[in-house]
């Protein structure tokens, strides 16, 4: 009976945490899913984004409400990240990964400094009602401050696949990443799409970053230890595969809260890289992605 | 090949003859976490520079080294020399492994994985007791030969041996029919491939010897900071400069790392004594970006291109003078 009350709770924490996975790795899904920019400083603009609300929160705001008022700051923010990241490789001829992953890699260790410069290294939380309350469902708790923010992604998750498959703009997006000549002989400009789509990515950072902060208090480098789960999602997802990245996410929570509860949580940050191994050895193109 | 071995064997022993002329030991200090980058920066080359492999998690193959030196001496009392050896030895298996289970599919891969790599051998260090967890380690070496009149001295001579000796097997790599199949995966691994090149075999071997030698590194730290904890073992500043480092000097031949191991090192060892240790990766953090936007092949290139632009100009007046 004991033995089924742990299982049940690390499933429930699994899927609620998992969900929490996917709200971060949404970006992501677009940066290296859609436009295969290896963005591996995504993690630590979530971190800046859940600092933005947290300081927000000091006066009041509501954090998630915050992170939308955010995302518009850091949609400009992403807007010119990508300028500067096109106008120095792509116009090049594109740079080879090294550099561009290098490039990523400086400018998450300069949000992280710049972060723990002005802020210092103290754990940051947010001051919400509903923070330290559960919900109670039979044999599962579920405290309120894992449930928020996992309910947030599904919203986001459906707003923002509308957008790429209803719009005009969203299918301009799934089109650059499909072929960026027959893109500009349509009449548009891949790069203004690219930077529009960077720019939204950026948006989501935000969002997630107010999920973050709901589930616990965040110190500057708090982002490195997601690197790895993020780019697990995307993969399991299948690369462009929006909607797979809930349900990756929820898979690798899950994975992660059962080892956790039953192994050792020492093992948890290797558990996404063994999905993320095995996702690229036995089905690399994920579990939605479409074979390219 | 045999004279430039010479040239570093005679380097090397020359250094032994250094504590008998410099009196003051901080110079011994500061000139370990110099020669230290030397190795930590030659050995990322190894990969990095020669097959175009981004490795993130040089502190993992450091902090492993170093956690690897500390088992030995705790556990059988082993003596330096064994240390480094079991050290390197570590560090080759765990680069194969990380290489066998991402190489085969895509840099960015790899790249990831040597960034879970140090949160994983972190946390497993925090979580075992044995190693000192959280709290670290103190290693108490047995006092150096009378010869170099102190610890300190006498991990700079052996780390002096081992900057030496990396160097050696860099230029080996890069002269030597590894480093002609490493430069062809580089240029292209499909084209690579078709002309007979083992790409993934090769790929391995640069994997086992850049983690071989950058643990290696690491095997010394122990003794010469006689403690060692989780922080200072699997520190970021060590996957950064390891990755800056030779992008500044330039990643295209064995000297580029070690021109950029001395300027970079040198600097923070200034830096840190006057300013702080955070302000300090920030500089390198901006500093790196500008290398790769601006100058992507490292000091080494910017001295290869204004030589190419001053050609011409020599011609001009040359053809000048003549009419």
């Amino acid at each position: 009976m004991i033995a089924l009350e742990l299982i049940l709770n690390a499933i429930a924490t699994g899927v609620a945490l998992g969900s929490i996975y996917a709200l971060m790795a949404m970006g992501l899904a677009i940066t290296f899913g859609i436009l295969h920019i290896p963005n591996v400083a995504h993690p630590a603009m979530v971190v800046a984004g859940a600092y933005a609300v947290a300081i927000s929160n000091q006066y009041g705001l509501d954090p998630i409400l915050a992170g939308v008022i955010w995302s518009v700051p850091f949609y400009v923010l992403g807007r010119l990240f990508y300028a500067f990241y096109a106008g120095s490789f792509e116009a090049r001829g594109g740079g080879n990964t090294l550099q561009s992953l290098t490039l990523f890699f400086g400018a998450s260790l300069i949000i992280e400094v710049a972060l723990a410069v002005a802020f210092g290294t103290d754990m940051r939380s947010v001051n919400v009602g509903y923070v330290g309350h559960s919900l109670q469902l039979g044999l599962i708790v579920l405290p309120y401050r894992f449930l928020v923010p996992a309910l947030v992604t599904p919203a986001v998750m459906l707003a923002l696949w509308l957008y790429l498959v209803r719009t005009p703009v969203g299918l301009a997006i799934r089109a650059v990443a499909h072929d960026e000549r027959a893109v500009s002989i349509s009449g548009l400009d891949p790069f203004a799409v690219k930077r529009h789509a960077f720019g939204i990515a950026m948006a989501l950072a935000v969002i997630a970053g107010a999920a973050l902060v709901i589930t616990g208090p965040i110190d500057p480098f708090g982002g490195r230890v997601y690197i790895g789960r993020v780019f697990a999602i995307v993969v399991l997802a299948g690369m462009g595969a929006i909607p797979g990245v809930l349900l990756a996410g929820i898979l690798i929570g899950v994975a992660e809260s059962l080892v956790m509860s039953f192994l050792s949580p020492s093992w948890a940050t290797g558990v996404a890289f063994a999905i993320l191994l095995a996702t690229l050895g036995l089905k690399p193109t994920g579990l939605f992605g479409a074979a390219r | 090949m045999l004279p430039f071995t010479l040239i570093a064997a005679a380097i090397a022993l020359g250094g032994l003859m250094l504590p008998q002329l410099i009196g003051n030991p901080y110079y011994f200090y500061a000139g370990y976490g110099v020669l230290q980058y030397v190795v930590i920066a030659t050995g990322w080359n190894i990969l990095g520079g020669g097959a175009g492999y981004t490795n993130f998690g040089a502190s993992a193959f450091f902090g492993g080294g170093a956690y690897m030196a500390a088992l030995l001496f705790k556990a059988f009392d082993a003596p330096l020399f064994v240390q480094i050896l079991g050290a390197a030895a570590a560090g080759m298996l765990l680069g194969v492994i990380t290489g066998y289970l991402t190489l085969r599919i895509q840099g960015v891969y790899f790249a990831i994985a040597t960034v879970a790599l140090v949160v994983m051998l972190d946390t497993v260090v925090q979580n075992t007791e044995y190693l000192g967890g959280a709290s670290g380690l103190a290693v108490l070496a047995a006092p150096a030969p009378a010869w170099f009149g102190g610890q300190t001295q006498y991990v700079f001579c052996i780390m002096l041996g081992l900057a030496c000796g990396a160097v050696v097997l860099a230029r080996w790599v890069e002269v030597s029919w590894v480093g002609r199949g490493l430069r062809a995966i580089k240029a292209s691994e499909p084209a690579a491939e078709a002309c007979g090149v083992p790409t993934l075999k090769l790929k391995l071997f640069a994997c086992a010897l850049s983690g071989g030698v950058m643990a290696a590194a690491g095997a010394p730290y122990p003794t010469y900071s006689a403690y060692l904890d989780p922080v200072s073992a699997f520190n970021l500043t060590i996957g950064l400069n390891a990755l800056a480092m030779p992008l500044i000097g330039g990643t295209r031949s064995w000297i580029g790392p070690v021109i950029g191991a001395v300027l970079l090192a040198s600097v923070q060892q200034i830096a840190t004594v006057t300013i702080s240790s955070e302000f300090n990766i920030l500089v390198v953090g901006v500093v790196l970006i500008a290398f790769v936007v601006a100058a992507p092949e490292g000091l080494l290139g910017l001295v290869h291109r204004s030589k190419r632009k001053l050609q011409p100009e020599f011609g001009k007046i040359d053809a000048q003078t003549r009419s």
